[in-house]
């Protein structure tokens, strides 16, 4: 039988990498979950026929069956009443569970370890001490960022000298951590302070990161529990959470850096120092012109005598959830022969991919959605950029401006449209708190208002033409 | 059980197949693909199995049951929340011209 069980585990771990490799491709990507699906399924049922978990008794067989049905549960119902627009948080927390579960593996052997049972010892005990601590600090910071996402803490908090008693946590995590990993015998106590401690590191580390680099902090915690996966996988000797763990572990880390670059900013700085911080100073300086409004009815004659619109969708859109409306709007101006494309800049939104998300929910065909590579160079060749609800990703000092903090960061070039459109609540400045010179610019008018009423508008526009 | 050197041969193996695997993801599917990473790592519900069936004391039963309740949560929530984002793009391929 544990044949067996090792060939489905081998198997399942080859089809979550052909799965993951069908997920690279719009037309594959479905099938690609539902491989990945089937083989969870297949791991999940032999695992019961698993001697050490048959093996102890009645009552923890029954205990796993209720607490995976108490789990599925829970998890199938939140996530299938989710808004697409809050998928981010939810990703968030599902992978914080992963975590918690990975770090639990880990203390179900360490307290054991603590009541004299062998769990191996030497390289195997310090994995297992470093899965718990990656394990523990995803959990808890997943949570955060969940709680930040949801919009249940608004704020960025930092304690005073934050940096310096993260620090000091941080040595007496791996402190306790180095006790448990290389002692002969170990106390139940040093368990909890140890568990105890790598919480509190992950709430202390995320709480001072602002939600516009939660993004790449939930990535980084995805590919930190995958990490912690394989390492528990190593504990358990199970090759399947090794292999799975691994790759997601890597591919998360590719994924993060990816979001990193996009936004123009090192993960050490998202992790280590607050955005807001520093865009204060930046704020004050003088902007030449003024914000120019215009009415719905005029912005709409303009795009329906466009040859080609290119719409620039950001964070107000999701919340807004105007991406119906935008479709429909879309609908109409290329009835009317007009180019419509749309630009998304990697980090528009929550997260990269986001917008994507949102687009194709109101069935936007993705042959009509660029990169910011592909897309910048049509901007001068566009009679109107519709800029709805985005800020920072427009925001032309970023190539202009090196005192601003978001020098450097590749944006897209909506001020190079002859005409540029920014639906806007109000007149604050974004998340980074930086003032916008596009919304300044001789060639560009606002529209203001919630997106979906906005947009609500240029299609009573158009239709009235 | 495996052991020392291969256990090492496996991670590295694995960590360039996943580096490799992702390089290749458009953009486009950067969300669902982080999402569905994240259900791939909900095998750790079959670890949590194995902890909480060797679990003795009514402490390990209790933190074993966390963590399969937690690791459960993972997979489903994972599997589910990647299955409607990619469902989407289903729909908008069959719509497009």
């Amino acid at each position: 039988m544990s044949g067996f069980i090792e060939i489905v585990y081998f198997a399942a771990a080859v089809i979550f990498i052909l799965g993951l490799k069908r997920m690279s491709s719009p037309v594959t990507a479905r099938s690609g979950i539902v491989w990945a699906g089937f083989a969870m399924v297949a791991a999940t049922l032999v695992t019961f026929f698993s001697p050490s978990v048959y093996g102890h008794g009645f009552f923890n067989l029954l205990l796993i069956v209720v607490a995976i049905g108490v789990g599925s549960y829970l998890a199938y119902r939140s996530a299938k009443a989710v808004e697409m627009t809050d998928m981010p948080q939810m990703i968030a927390i599902y992978n914080g569970m992963g975590g918690g579960a990975a770090a639990a593996i880990a203390a179900v052997e360490l307290v054991r370890f603590s009541g004299g049972h062998d769990i191996g010892g030497g390289m195997v005990q310090l994995l297992a001490v470093l899965g718990a601590l990656i394990g523990a600090v995803s959990f808890s910071g997943s949570a955060i960022a969940f709680a930040k996402l949801q919009g249940l803490m608004n704020k960025t908090l930092r304690l005073p000298s934050h940096q310096q008693l993260n620090i000091a946590l941080f040595v007496v995590t791996v402190l306790f951590g180095a006790i448990l990993a290389f002692s002969g015998e170990v106390s139940g106590f040093t368990v909890f302070l140890f568990f105890l401690c790598a919480l509190a590191l992950g709430v202390m580390v995320t709480l001072p990161i602002g939600g516009a680099d939660m993004p790449v902090v939930i990535s980084l915690f995805n590919a930190l529990t995958g990490l912690a996966v394989a390492f528990e996988g190593y504990l358990l000797g199970n090759a399947a959470m090794i292999i799975a763990g691994t790759v997601v572990g890597s591919s998360g880390t590719l994924l993060t850096q990816l979001m990193a670059k996009a936004m123009n900013r090192p993960l050490s700085n998202i992790l280590f120092s607050s955005f807001g911080s520093d865009s204060g100073v930046a704020a004050e300086e003088d902007i030449a012109g003024s914000m120019k409004e215009i009415e719905a009815s005029d912005a709409a004659v303009m795009m329906a005598y466009a040859d080609k619109v290119i719409i620039v969708p950001g964070y107000g859109m999701a919340v807004a959830q105007a991406q119906h409306k935008l479709a429909e709007l879309v609908q109409l101006l290329e009835d009317r022969g007009v180019t419509v494309k749309f630009a998304i800049h990697p980090v528009a939104g929550r997260m990269p991919g986001h917008m994507n998300v949102l687009l194709a929910e109101a069935g936007i065909d993705y042959d009509k959605i660029y990169d910011l590579d592909e897309i910048n160079p049509e901007f001068p060749t566009a009679e109107v950029a519709l800029v709805i609800g985005a800020n920072d990703v427009v925001n032309p000092v970023a190539r202009t401006n090196p005192d601003s903090p978001i020098y450097g960061m590749p944006v897209l070039d909506a001020d190079k449209a002859r005409n540029c459109i920014v639906i806007k609540r109000g007149k604050g400045s974004g998340f980074s708190g930086i003032e916008n010179h596009l919304f300044y610019a001789e060639n560009t008018r606002m529209l203001y208002g919630d997106a979906q009423k906005a947009i609500g508008e240029l299609i009573s526009g158009v239709k009235q033409l | 059980m495996i052991e020392g050197f291969a256990a090492l041969y496996i991670f590295m193996l694995a960590a360039f197949t996943g580096y490799e695997v992702i390089s290749r993801v458009p953009v486009i599917l950067h969300t669902p693909l982080m999402s569905g990473s994240n259900f791939i790592h909900g095998i750790v519900l079959v670890g949590a199995m194995v902890a909480l069936g060797h679990a003795e004391t009514g402490l390990e039963m209790l933190i074993g049951f966390l963590g399969v309740i937690l690791a459960a949560g993972n997979a489903v929530g994972g599997y589910v929340a990647t299955e409607r984002m990619l469902e989407m793009f289903d729909k908008s391929s069959r719509g497009g011209a």
